[in-house]
């Protein structure tokens, strides 16, 4: 039962897509849904399973370790897949308007939709460092395509200019792993970490392997690509972008370094990691309070965001990790609810400056009251998501009397409160003058409702998280790293 | 001086260019240029790190650069198809310059 639910979450999206691109185009949309729509069933098993405290396997096509490709689920890995599958399901409500499967856009659009997700779940199954290099590419090359899906001028720039430092990212990746390779004589993650000895071929890897997947992350500063892709890229494909494929450079970071051995490299690398994040906090935060473009901003704030997940390195404890996952959820579920909000503002008003959000409030209050609940959370106020992440985050700061990271995490909540009551004042400002209002046919309108539910009720999960943290924390706390004790 | 420090500093050399090639070149087509040299490099890499072992030839190694090739393979096609679109859209062949962000 779990295996094939293993499977489903990998090859329903990809069967979809291979049927999306020779089916007749007004089955697109039945596909599309039917192939998503598998995918929350298949999670039920998984997590009951990993709840009851089974480790799920699958040898792919039955080679074991430490030939084989195993694909391995523990607690972190279906807390991921849980964020995605619900990030997904509903950023996919507001594609379906703005991309409707029948029109060209859409056909172009859902079959590498459903191929960044398809990748994407391969990625948090797999645990085999090539593997990992395989579908770390494959959402990077999904990714590229989405962001220039609409052939807009400056949107292929910004894609041209991920591709390249993407590609570049993933060869230093591969360098390492063929340096573990070469060391353990496996790619099995687990292995990796039990057989790896600290010395300076074992540096020379993680040093390789942090630089590739920081680049892949966009962490500060190694960040230049990330403003204009998430920027520029539609809406739908900005909220995963930022929720999610971001997140997974950093999930594989998190798994090499406390399950691979990654952590041979020593407490100043650590040092380094957390003082990177840090960087990235106060530096991008500052950056999005300076932007003049909505869209900007909240690529901006993904970049803050990003550095809170690096403080797990130097801080190292039970604490820690379980804030830091806790965050990554709270924070991918408050940015694609921002990014889609975002999106509608800017398609409504017809220009992202901020200025022209003006008197936004009343007349699209769906949207902006959306943007104002991620907000919330992105601020890290109660009874939010990401008030609880934060809080857990200082409390474990606090424990291993790291004073300067509480600080840190301090000062960035209040520059991120800075930039998000910056847009929302803007919003319930007066206009300077009264803009025309653009006469929109029915079909359209019944479009731009769906686009700000599906943003509304992203908003309310990020909201929603903060009440009912329980279950996902008992779950995170499930899969702590060997050697971290509660 | 052994084969495998001739083919390791062949690839630690290869690899420097490719990477210089991918910061100082303009066109486009020079950055692919330089990554694929980049992943060739890896490739040699590769195979003598892992390549030999005292039973023979590693045929996992075998496997993994012959993946990778496909990979930078199609990586590259597809590279190539958003460059002569993204000349096709806006007649620029590089990345420098104005990005009309503000």
């Amino acid at each position: 039962m779990t295996t094939e639910a293993l499977t489903l979450l990998v090859f329903a999206p990809l069967a979809g897509a291979l049927v999306m691109v020779v089916a007749p185009r007004r089955a697109a949309a039945p596909i599309a849904v039917l192939s998503l729509l598998t995918l929350p069933p298949a999670l039920v098993p998984l997590t009951r399973a990993v709840r009851a405290g089974e480790l799920v396997q699958l040898p792919l096509a039955g080679f074991a370790a430490p030939l084989g490709i195993v694909w391995r689920v523990d607690a972190l890995a279906v807390t991921m897949l849980l964020l995605s599958v619900a990030v997904v399901l509903l950023v996919s409500l507001h594609a379906l308007a703005s991309f409707p499967p029948e029109r060209e856009s859409g056909q172009r659009f859902w079959p590498l939709w459903l191929i960044l997700v398809s990748s994407l779940h391969a990625l948090f199954l797999s645990a085999d460092l090539f593997n990992l290099y395989v579908t770390l590419e494959l959402v990077t090359l999904a990714g590229v395509a989405l962001i220039a899906v609409r052939g807009e001028p400056a949107a292929m720039r910004a894609a041209m200019r991920y591709l390249l430092l993407g590609l570049m990212a993933s060869l230093f990746y591969l360098l390492a792993t063929a340096l573990l390779y070469g060391q353990t004589g496996t790619l099995d993650l687990y292995l990796v970490g039990e057989r790896l000895e600290a010395g300076g071929l074992t540096a020379i890897a993680v040093a390789l392997m942090a630089t590739g997947l920081l680049l892949k992350a966009a962490i500060v500063p190694l960040h230049v690509w990330l403003p204009a892709a998430h920027g520029k890229a539609p809406g739908p494909v900005s909220a995963v972008l930022s929720a999610l494929v971001v997140k997974a450079a950093l999930y594989i970071l998190i798994r090499l370094w406390f399950w691979g051995g990654g952590g041979q490299a020593g407490e100043h690398a650590a040092l380094l990691l957390g003082v990177l994040g840090a960087l990235a906090i106060l530096y991008a935060s500052a950056a999005a309070i300076a932007q003049r473009r909505l869209k900007m901003l909240v690529a901006y704030s993904t970049l803050a965001q990003l550095g809170y997940v690096m403080l797990l390195f130097p801080l190292a404890s039970a604490g820690a990790y379980r804030a830091v996952v806790f965050h990554v959820v709270a924070h991918g579920i408050a940015k694609a609810a921002m990014f889609l909000a975002a999106a509608n503002l800017l398609r409504a008003l017809g220009s992202e400056r901020l200025q022209r959000l003006a008197g936004a409030g009343s007349r699209h209050g769906l949207d902006v009251l959306a943007f104002a609940l991620a907000g919330v959370s992105i601020m890290g106020l109660p009874p939010s998501g990401g008030f609880v992440a934060k809080w857990l985050l200082l409390a474990a700061a606090w424990q291993e009397r790291g004073w300067a990271w509480v600080v840190v995490i301090s000062v960035g909540s209040l520059l991120a409160a800075v930039y998000v009551f910056r847009v929302v004042s803007l919003a319930f400002a007066q206009p300077l003058r009264e803009p025309e209002r653009a006469a929109s046919a029915g079909e359209e309108q019944g479009r731009a409702q769906l686009t700000s539910v599906a943003a509304l009720l992203l908003a309310a999960l990020a909201i929603v998280l903060g009440l009912a943290s329980a279950p996902l924390i008992a779950l995170i706390d499930q899969g702590l790293p060997p050697g971290m004790l509660r | 001086m052994t084969s495998t420090t001739v083919y390791l500093l062949a690839a630690s050399a290869v690899f420097g260019i490719g990477v210089y090639g991918l910061i100082v070149a303009d066109h486009i087509l020079r950055k692919l240029l330089a990554l694929n040299m980049m992943g060739s490099a890896v490739f040699v890499f590769i195979l003598t790190v892992a390549g030999v072992t005292p039973e023979g030839p590693d045929p996992l190694a075998q496997a993994l650069v012959l993946t990778g090739i496909v990979i930078a393979v199609a990586a590259t096609a597809f590279a190539l198809a958003l460059m002569v679109r993204m000349f096709q859209e806006t007649g620029l062949t590089s990345l420098q310059g104005h990005d009309g962000d503000d």
